[in-house]
Protein backbone atom coordinates (compact mmCIF):
# COMPACT_ATOMS: atom_id res chain seq x y z
CA UNK A 1 0.00 0.00 0.00
CA UNK A 2 1.46 3.43 -1.17
CA UNK A 3 0.88 5.68 1.46
CA UNK A 4 1.95 9.58 0.97
CA UNK A 5 1.78 12.29 3.28
CA UNK A 6 -0.48 15.39 1.85
CA UNK A 7 1.32 18.64 2.30
CA UNK A 8 -1.34 20.75 3.11
CA UNK A 9 -3.35 18.29 5.76
CA UNK A 10 -0.19 16.82 7.18
CA UNK A 11 -2.41 13.50 7.10
CA UNK A 12 -1.11 10.38 5.73
CA UNK A 13 -3.04 9.38 3.41
CA UNK A 14 -2.96 5.63 1.50
CA UNK A 15 -3.67 5.22 -2.51
CA UNK A 16 -7.49 4.67 -2.17
CA UNK A 17 -7.61 7.87 -0.54
CA UNK A 18 -5.78 9.49 -3.33
CA UNK A 19 -5.98 9.86 -7.28
CA UNK A 20 -2.73 10.10 -9.58
CA UNK A 21 -2.40 12.70 -11.75
CA UNK A 22 0.16 11.67 -13.81
CA UNK A 23 3.79 13.20 -14.25
CA UNK A 24 4.68 16.42 -12.31
CA UNK A 25 6.11 19.93 -13.39
CA UNK A 26 5.12 19.68 -17.34
CA UNK A 27 5.02 22.92 -18.70
CA UNK A 28 2.06 23.46 -21.14
CA UNK A 29 2.33 24.63 -24.85
CA UNK A 30 -0.57 25.94 -26.38
CA UNK A 31 -2.20 27.08 -29.89
CA UNK A 32 0.81 29.12 -31.10
CA UNK A 33 3.92 27.18 -29.88
CA UNK A 34 5.24 24.42 -32.85
CA UNK A 35 3.84 20.93 -33.51
CA UNK A 36 6.69 19.58 -31.62
CA UNK A 37 6.23 21.34 -28.42
CA UNK A 38 2.89 20.75 -28.46
CA UNK A 39 3.16 16.63 -29.20
CA UNK A 40 6.12 17.09 -26.43
CA UNK A 41 3.60 18.59 -23.90
CA UNK A 42 0.32 16.42 -24.66
CA UNK A 43 2.00 12.80 -25.35
CA UNK A 44 5.73 12.17 -24.63
CA UNK A 45 6.15 11.36 -20.79
CA UNK A 46 9.19 10.12 -18.80
CA UNK A 47 8.80 6.25 -17.57
CA UNK A 48 11.38 5.82 -15.02
CA UNK A 49 12.07 2.41 -13.53
CA UNK A 50 13.51 4.19 -10.46
CA UNK A 51 12.87 8.07 -8.84
CA UNK A 52 9.59 9.33 -10.59
CA UNK A 53 7.75 12.63 -9.74
CA UNK A 54 3.89 12.56 -9.87
CA UNK A 55 1.08 14.80 -9.26
CA UNK A 56 -1.18 13.52 -6.80
CA UNK A 57 -4.91 14.90 -6.05
CA UNK A 58 -6.06 14.52 -2.10
CA UNK A 59 -9.17 13.41 -3.43
CA UNK A 60 -11.27 11.89 -1.03
CA UNK A 61 -9.56 14.31 1.51
CA UNK A 62 -8.62 18.41 1.66
CA UNK A 63 -9.10 18.34 -2.30
CA UNK A 64 -5.87 19.97 -3.04
CA UNK A 65 -2.88 19.17 -5.97
CA UNK A 66 0.56 17.85 -4.73
CA UNK A 67 3.31 16.63 -5.89
CA UNK A 68 5.56 13.42 -4.88
CA UNK A 69 8.96 12.29 -5.65
CA UNK A 70 8.64 7.72 -5.23
CA UNK A 71 10.15 5.27 -6.57
CA UNK A 72 8.32 3.09 -9.82
CA UNK A 73 10.32 -0.02 -8.69
CA UNK A 74 10.32 -0.02 -4.62
CA UNK A 75 7.71 2.30 -3.84
CA UNK A 76 10.16 4.57 -1.65
CA UNK A 77 8.84 7.63 -1.57
CA UNK A 78 11.22 10.21 -0.90
CA UNK A 79 8.85 13.16 -0.09
CA UNK A 80 5.70 15.34 -1.18
CA UNK A 81 5.39 18.97 -1.35
CA UNK A 82 2.84 21.34 -2.55
CA UNK A 83 1.90 21.83 -6.18
CA UNK A 84 2.52 25.67 -6.53
CA UNK A 85 6.11 24.84 -7.90
CA UNK A 86 7.80 24.57 -10.84
CA UNK A 87 10.72 22.73 -9.12
CA UNK A 88 10.94 19.85 -6.42
CA UNK A 89 12.23 21.92 -3.24
CA UNK A 90 16.14 20.78 -2.74
CA UNK A 91 15.79 18.85 0.12
CA UNK A 92 14.12 16.42 -1.98
CA UNK A 93 16.65 16.35 -4.77
CA UNK A 94 18.76 15.65 -2.14
CA UNK A 95 17.29 12.83 -0.44
CA UNK A 96 17.51 11.32 -4.03
CA UNK A 97 20.47 11.71 -4.36
CA UNK A 98 21.71 10.80 -1.40
CA UNK A 99 20.06 7.21 -2.19
CA UNK A 100 20.55 7.14 -5.90
CA UNK A 101 23.48 8.76 -6.71
CA UNK A 102 23.74 10.39 -10.49
CA UNK A 103 19.94 10.36 -10.62
CA UNK A 104 18.50 13.01 -13.35
CA UNK A 105 14.45 13.40 -14.49
CA UNK A 106 14.10 15.78 -17.75
CA UNK A 107 15.87 19.13 -16.28
CA UNK A 108 16.77 18.22 -12.99
CA UNK A 109 19.58 16.40 -11.29
CA UNK B 1 -22.65 -11.02 16.95
CA UNK B 2 -22.25 -7.91 19.12
CA UNK B 3 -22.24 -4.85 18.67
CA UNK B 4 -19.77 -2.59 18.83
CA UNK B 5 -21.47 1.01 19.11
CA UNK B 6 -25.02 2.32 18.26
CA UNK B 7 -24.66 4.19 14.79
CA UNK B 8 -27.57 6.80 14.75
CA UNK B 9 -28.35 9.29 11.96
CA UNK B 10 -29.03 12.36 13.31
CA UNK B 11 -31.50 15.27 12.23
CA UNK B 12 -30.59 18.04 9.65
CA UNK B 13 -27.96 20.37 11.06
CA UNK B 14 -26.83 23.69 9.85
CA UNK B 15 -23.98 23.59 8.12
CA UNK B 16 -22.06 26.50 5.84
CA UNK B 17 -18.79 25.63 3.58
CA UNK B 18 -16.90 28.86 4.08
CA UNK B 19 -13.73 29.18 1.58
CA UNK B 20 -11.22 31.97 2.23
CA UNK B 21 -8.23 32.90 3.29
CA UNK B 22 -7.74 31.86 6.97
CA UNK B 23 -5.02 34.82 7.53
CA UNK B 24 -7.87 37.62 6.95
CA UNK B 25 -8.44 39.05 9.93
CA UNK B 26 -12.24 39.88 8.82
CA UNK B 27 -12.81 36.11 8.33
CA UNK B 28 -11.39 35.52 11.58
CA UNK B 29 -14.07 37.47 13.14
CA UNK B 30 -16.64 36.70 10.81
CA UNK B 31 -16.28 32.84 11.57
CA UNK B 32 -15.86 34.01 15.92
CA UNK B 33 -19.54 35.79 15.65
CA UNK B 34 -21.18 32.65 13.85
CA UNK B 35 -19.94 29.82 15.53
CA UNK B 36 -18.28 31.53 19.03
CA UNK B 37 -14.91 29.71 18.20
CA UNK B 38 -11.89 30.83 16.70
CA UNK B 39 -10.27 29.15 13.26
CA UNK B 40 -9.02 25.80 14.00
CA UNK B 41 -6.04 24.29 12.92
CA UNK B 42 -5.30 21.90 10.50
CA UNK B 43 -7.25 18.50 11.06
CA UNK B 44 -9.04 19.43 14.23
CA UNK B 45 -12.79 20.66 14.92
CA UNK B 46 -13.64 23.41 17.38
CA UNK B 47 -16.40 23.48 19.69
CA UNK B 48 -19.46 20.54 18.52
CA UNK B 49 -21.64 20.05 15.66
CA UNK B 50 -24.17 22.24 17.19
CA UNK B 51 -21.89 24.79 17.17
CA UNK B 52 -18.64 24.82 15.87
CA UNK B 53 -16.43 24.67 12.90
CA UNK B 54 -14.34 22.24 11.27
CA UNK B 55 -11.00 22.74 9.14
CA UNK B 56 -11.68 21.31 5.51
CA UNK B 57 -8.85 22.21 3.98
CA UNK B 58 -6.26 25.51 3.83
CA UNK B 59 -9.09 27.60 2.89
CA UNK B 60 -12.59 25.58 3.47
CA UNK B 61 -14.14 25.54 6.92
CA UNK B 62 -17.17 23.82 7.06
CA UNK B 63 -19.43 26.51 10.39
CA UNK B 64 -21.98 24.31 11.81
CA UNK B 65 -24.83 26.27 13.29
CA UNK B 66 -28.67 25.76 14.19
CA UNK B 67 -30.23 24.95 11.61
CA UNK B 68 -33.03 27.93 11.84
CA UNK B 69 -29.96 29.85 11.77
CA UNK B 70 -28.48 29.32 8.82
CA UNK B 71 -30.01 32.01 6.47
CA UNK B 72 -29.23 34.65 9.21
CA UNK B 73 -25.45 33.49 10.00
CA UNK B 74 -24.67 33.59 6.01
CA UNK B 75 -25.92 37.01 5.62
CA UNK B 76 -24.07 38.13 8.91
CA UNK B 77 -20.89 36.62 7.55
CA UNK B 78 -21.42 38.36 3.85
CA UNK B 79 -21.82 42.04 6.32
CA UNK B 80 -18.74 41.01 7.99
CA UNK B 81 -16.48 40.15 5.28
CA UNK B 82 -17.04 43.51 3.78
CA UNK B 83 -15.55 43.68 0.24
CA UNK B 84 -13.13 40.30 1.18
CA UNK B 85 -13.30 37.97 -1.64
CA UNK B 86 -14.67 35.06 0.08
CA UNK B 87 -17.35 32.38 -0.54
CA UNK B 88 -20.33 30.79 1.75
CA UNK B 89 -22.79 28.14 0.52
CA UNK B 90 -25.73 26.66 2.79
CA UNK B 91 -25.33 23.02 2.48
CA UNK B 92 -27.09 22.34 5.74
CA UNK B 93 -29.66 19.90 3.14
CA UNK B 94 -26.99 18.36 1.15
CA UNK B 95 -25.39 16.45 4.13
CA UNK B 96 -26.43 13.68 6.14
CA UNK B 97 -25.19 13.29 9.91
CA UNK B 98 -24.26 10.15 11.81
CA UNK B 99 -23.44 9.57 15.59
CA UNK B 100 -21.62 6.46 16.86
CA UNK B 101 -21.50 6.04 20.04
CA UNK B 102 -20.34 3.95 22.50
CA UNK B 103 -16.57 2.63 24.05
CA UNK B 104 -15.89 1.15 20.36
CA UNK B 105 -16.78 3.28 18.30
CA UNK B 106 -13.28 3.80 16.56
CA UNK B 107 -13.31 0.11 15.72
CA UNK B 108 -16.66 0.61 13.66
CA UNK B 109 -15.65 3.11 11.66
CA UNK B 110 -11.30 1.75 11.27
CA UNK B 111 -13.56 -1.12 9.24
CA UNK B 112 -14.00 1.36 6.86
CA UNK B 113 -11.44 4.17 6.75
CA UNK B 114 -8.15 3.98 5.64
CA UNK B 115 -7.07 6.32 9.13
CA UNK B 116 -5.47 4.99 12.15
CA UNK B 117 -8.16 5.81 15.01
CA UNK B 118 -6.36 4.64 18.17
CA UNK B 119 -6.91 6.73 20.65
CA UNK B 120 -3.37 8.41 20.90
CA UNK B 121 -3.47 8.87 17.07
CA UNK B 122 -6.76 10.83 16.84
CA UNK B 123 -7.92 12.84 19.85
CA UNK B 124 -11.40 14.10 21.36
CA UNK B 125 -11.57 17.31 19.16
CA UNK B 126 -9.58 15.72 15.65
CA UNK B 127 -11.11 16.13 12.74
CA UNK B 128 -10.87 14.13 8.97
CA UNK B 129 -12.03 13.83 5.78
CA UNK B 130 -11.74 10.86 4.03
CA UNK B 131 -12.90 7.70 2.38
CA UNK B 132 -15.78 5.95 4.06
CA UNK B 133 -15.97 2.64 2.16
CA UNK B 134 -16.61 4.06 -1.29
CA UNK B 135 -18.06 7.48 -0.05
CA UNK B 136 -16.30 10.81 0.92
CA UNK B 137 -16.38 11.80 4.34
CA UNK B 138 -15.53 13.74 7.22
CA UNK B 139 -15.35 12.61 11.06
CA UNK B 140 -14.45 13.71 14.31
CA UNK B 141 -14.07 12.07 17.62
CA UNK B 142 -16.31 13.51 20.49
CA UNK B 143 -16.79 12.70 24.44
CA UNK B 144 -19.19 10.00 23.35
CA UNK B 145 -18.42 8.96 20.10
CA UNK B 146 -17.53 9.97 16.52
CA UNK B 147 -19.84 12.07 14.31
CA UNK B 148 -19.41 11.61 10.79
CA UNK B 149 -20.81 13.64 7.61
CA UNK B 150 -21.44 12.47 4.25
CA UNK B 151 -23.33 13.50 1.38
CA UNK B 152 -27.38 12.83 1.49
CA UNK B 153 -27.38 11.56 -1.80
CA UNK B 154 -25.32 8.31 -0.14
CA UNK B 155 -26.78 8.51 2.59
CA UNK B 156 -28.76 5.01 2.47
CA UNK B 157 -25.09 3.79 1.33
CA UNK B 158 -23.65 4.92 4.44
CA UNK B 159 -25.73 4.35 6.83
CA UNK B 160 -25.69 0.79 5.49
CA UNK B 161 -22.02 -0.03 5.95
CA UNK B 162 -21.60 1.85 9.38
CA UNK B 163 -24.78 -0.45 10.63
CA UNK B 164 -23.61 -3.69 9.18
CA UNK B 165 -19.70 -2.94 10.53
CA UNK B 166 -21.03 -1.54 14.21
CA UNK B 167 -22.56 -5.33 14.04
CA UNK B 168 -19.05 -7.02 14.27
CA UNK B 169 -17.25 -8.36 17.05
CA UNK B 170 -14.64 -6.35 18.40
CA UNK B 171 -11.21 -6.73 17.37
CA UNK B 172 -9.02 -5.11 20.45
CA UNK B 173 -6.21 -4.55 17.80
CA UNK B 174 -7.32 -0.48 18.79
Amino acid sequence: MLILECPYCGVQADETELHAGGEAHLKRFGPDSSEEDFEGYLFVRENPKGVHLERWRHSAGCGKWFHAARCTMTLEVFGTYPAQTLAPPKYIVERIKDKRPGWSWRNFS
Amino acid sequence: MSDLATVSRAPARGMITLRGDFTSAKLKRAVKAATGHAVPKSGRIAGDGHKGVAWMSPDELLLMVPYADVASTVDKIASDMGGTHYLTVDVSDARAVFSITGPDANEVLARLCPVDLHKDSFAIGDFRRTRLAQVAAAFWRHDTGFDVVCFRSVADYAEGVLQRSALASKTGAL
